[in-house]
């Protein structure tokens, strides 16, 4: 025990003598979650609208109204023909079309349909699909309130309601992946240097050498990274509840215990990192493809996983972050029970297994 | 005999079709300064590794220390030191963190610890140098303080892999005058060493060649044996038998 705790103090003063790295770690979250929750906000607001319209009448213009009434949208033009369309969405001048059909009115009210087409710029797929949304929610709401307002004389009010994220709120999104992505960089990716430099300065040999247990080693290793992202955690937490106003909704105590569930995993991937590299280097570059790439891009974190393609969907399952924030958001934002997110958690209780067992073994044929 | 610290019989380890270790048998005895020669690629890193429990041999016996190389490498390492090719201080703890560490993982308490560090820095002269950090010191200096944390337990064997390596001449008659210091406290010194001078300053040394250990006496013998001015021709004579190619 007595080995242990030199063990574990000496790895304190690599890091706090490593000003560098220190204020790196420590000031990464705070750095992310400022910047994906004000600078990188996919907050829609003031889509240009162009409004193509061929009839004069009070139904049409009421909707357009209603459209330019809300805070997403601005109706900035008014098209004459079919063919600007086209000249418009090249230009860059607009973002999104309305096309009324011809004899909208009368259509709507004699036979009970009409058409409109809403054309988008899909050139940023995410944020067309959830505008046209909107748009198409608001169209919605106006036709019901002109129909019921022929039959019953009760103005219906629009009601768009957007489960756990009304105001559509990035933050949301991102915390839990700001979560995901640090406490994997700082485990896994820091564990794994931590070992591999020992490797390459030649100290490992020493310690092998010496009648510290390997398993020690390692958990002494693991002990203050751990401590690193508790801090981060209660850093990332702390700043998502006041600063970016995003609730705590679920049981803290739960998102706490698959935190450190998914704190075990990243150690794991760190340690078989560190026995598959020989220099810091690889160490370093293994972590960044292996780890920060597809948990930033295939996680959910920035793209919706569903909207991928099936190979990459089928890749998004290999990646433990991905689990961890699906549980986050469940519990952070939900607000959920924690036993909502059985198959989550036990993904990443397998993983856990798999990974560390599969490390576990490779430390030890190494030894040899 | 009591005083056999390190025995070896046909102590073998193969890495696929490739031996590396090819049935080496030897003795070394308490207080011996024992040199391990060899090219590079001869095998004697490998063979190193066997005696300190940081690789299994494939067949063959070996005691070290009294204790079996198999089954009780944990005995094993308790009892010997070991200091790597490469530097094997930590370069951003300081000279005091260092040892106290080193002497922590071999069981050492507190006060013995503190006392001996007062000790060992007074005797190295390096008693201003306490609150350095070791990457500050010069290189010689940080060899002197790796083989003086290396043998700070108090070990029955210290093993030595190429400890002079890119030190000066001058550091490097300084770090021999520390193993002999050793040596004299009963220590038993395993060394390998490219440095054919440093041969000279062996009680006996073995030269490996393609895994076998072709030449086995004191240096003055060898060279009357081999008709040799010096260990260096010795070393030449024998080396030039080896078909395995250095790595």
């Amino acid at each position: 025990m007595k080995q242990f705790v030199a063990f574990v103090h000496k790895e304190f003063y690599h890091i706090f003598r490593d000003i560098r790295t220190m204020m790196i770690l420590l000031g990464m979250p705070i750095i992310q979650i400022i910047i994906f929750g004000f600078a990188l906000s996919t907050d829609i607001k003031d889509i240009r609208v162009g409004i193509l319209n061929p009839n004069e009448d009070m139904t049409s213009r009421k909707i357009i109204e209603q459209i330019d009434a809300s805070e997403y949208f601005i109706v900035t033009r008014y098209l004459q023909t079919e063919k600007e369309i086209d000249k418009v969405f090249k230009e860059g001048k607009i973002d999104m079309v309305v096309v009324f059909s011809e004899q909208f009115s009368n259509n709507l009210l004699h036979t009970g349909e009409a058409g409109i087409q809403i054309i988008a710029d899909a050139t940023d797929p995410n944020t067309a699909k959830t505008f046209t949304q909107y748009a198409a929610n608001i169209i919605a709401a106006g036709q019901q309130g002109m129909v019921s307002n022929g039959n019953i004389p009760i103005h219906i009010n629009s009601d768009i309601k957007l489960l756990y994220n009304p105001q559509m709120k990035s933050a949301y999104n991102f915390v839990p992946g700001v979560m995901g992505l640090i406490l994997m960089l700082i485990c896994a990716m820091m564990t794994s240097i931590s070992i591999v430099r020992e490797k390459e300065m030649g100290t490992m040999e020493v310690l092998l050498a010496s009648p510290m247990k390997p398993i020690f080693i390692i958990l002494a290793k693991a002990v203050p990274y751990f401590t690193l992202s508790c801090i981060n955690l209660f850093t990332i937490l702390l700043l998502s509840v006041y600063v970016l106003h995003v609730p705590i909704a679920g049981s803290l105590l739960g998102l706490i215990v698959i935190s450190l569930l998914f704190i075990f995993v990243s150690l794991s991937l760190g340690l078989l990192i560190s026995t598959l590299t020989k220099t810091q280097v690889a160490a370093m570059l293994a972590s960044g493809m292996i780890l920060m790439m597809p948990t930033m891009l295939l996680s959910g974190m920035i793209f919706p996983v569903e909207s991928m393609p099936a190979i990459l969907q089928w890749i998004s399952h290999i990646i433990p972050a991905k689990w961890y924030i699906m549980i986050v958001k469940k519990l952070m934002i939900e607000g959920v029970s924690i036993s909502f997110a059985w198959k989550e958690i036990s993904i990443l209780i397998i993983m856990a297994i798999i990974l560390i067992s599969i490390s576990l073994k490779k430390f030890k044929n190494r030894l040899e | 005999m009591d005083n056999i610290v390190i025995e070896t019989k046909n102590l073998t380890k193969t890495f696929g079709n490739f031996t590396a270790v090819d049935h080496i048998s030897f003795q070394v005895f308490k207080g011996e300064i024992f040199g391990f020669l060899g090219a590079n690629g001869a095998g004697k890193t490998t063979a190193m590794r066997m005696l300190c429990g940081l690789s299994k041999p494939t067949s063959g016996e070996g005691k070290v220390a009294g204790f079996d190389i198999y089954r009780q490498s944990e005995e094993v390492k308790k009892n010997i030191g070991y200091m790597s090719q490469k530097f094997s201080l930590y370069e951003d703890l300081k000279v005091w963190e260092n040892i106290r560490l080193f002497a922590g993982i071999y069981g050492m308490n507190d006060r013995q610890i503190s006392e001996k560090t007062d000790i060992m820095l007074k005797r190295l002269g390096f008693e201003s140098e306490r609150n350095t950090l070791v990457k500050e010191l010069p290189l010689g200096w940080k060899q002197k303080l790796a083989f003086s944390v290396s043998i700070f337990h108090e070990p029955k064997i210290v093993f030595l892999d190429e400890p002079t390596g890119g030190v000066d001449p001058a550091t490097r008659r300084q770090f021999w005058e520390l193993i002999y210091q050793a040596a004299d406290q009963g220590i038993t010194v395993f060394v390998t060493t490219h440095y054919m001078d440093e041969a000279e300053y062996c009680n006996r040394v073995s030269i490996m060649v393609d895994g076998r250990i072709d030449a086995l006496d004191s240096p003055k013998n060898l060279k009357q044996q081999y008709n040799a001015q010096s260990m260096e021709d010795v070393f030449q004579q024998l080396a030039r038998k080896a078909t395995r190619k250095a790595d």
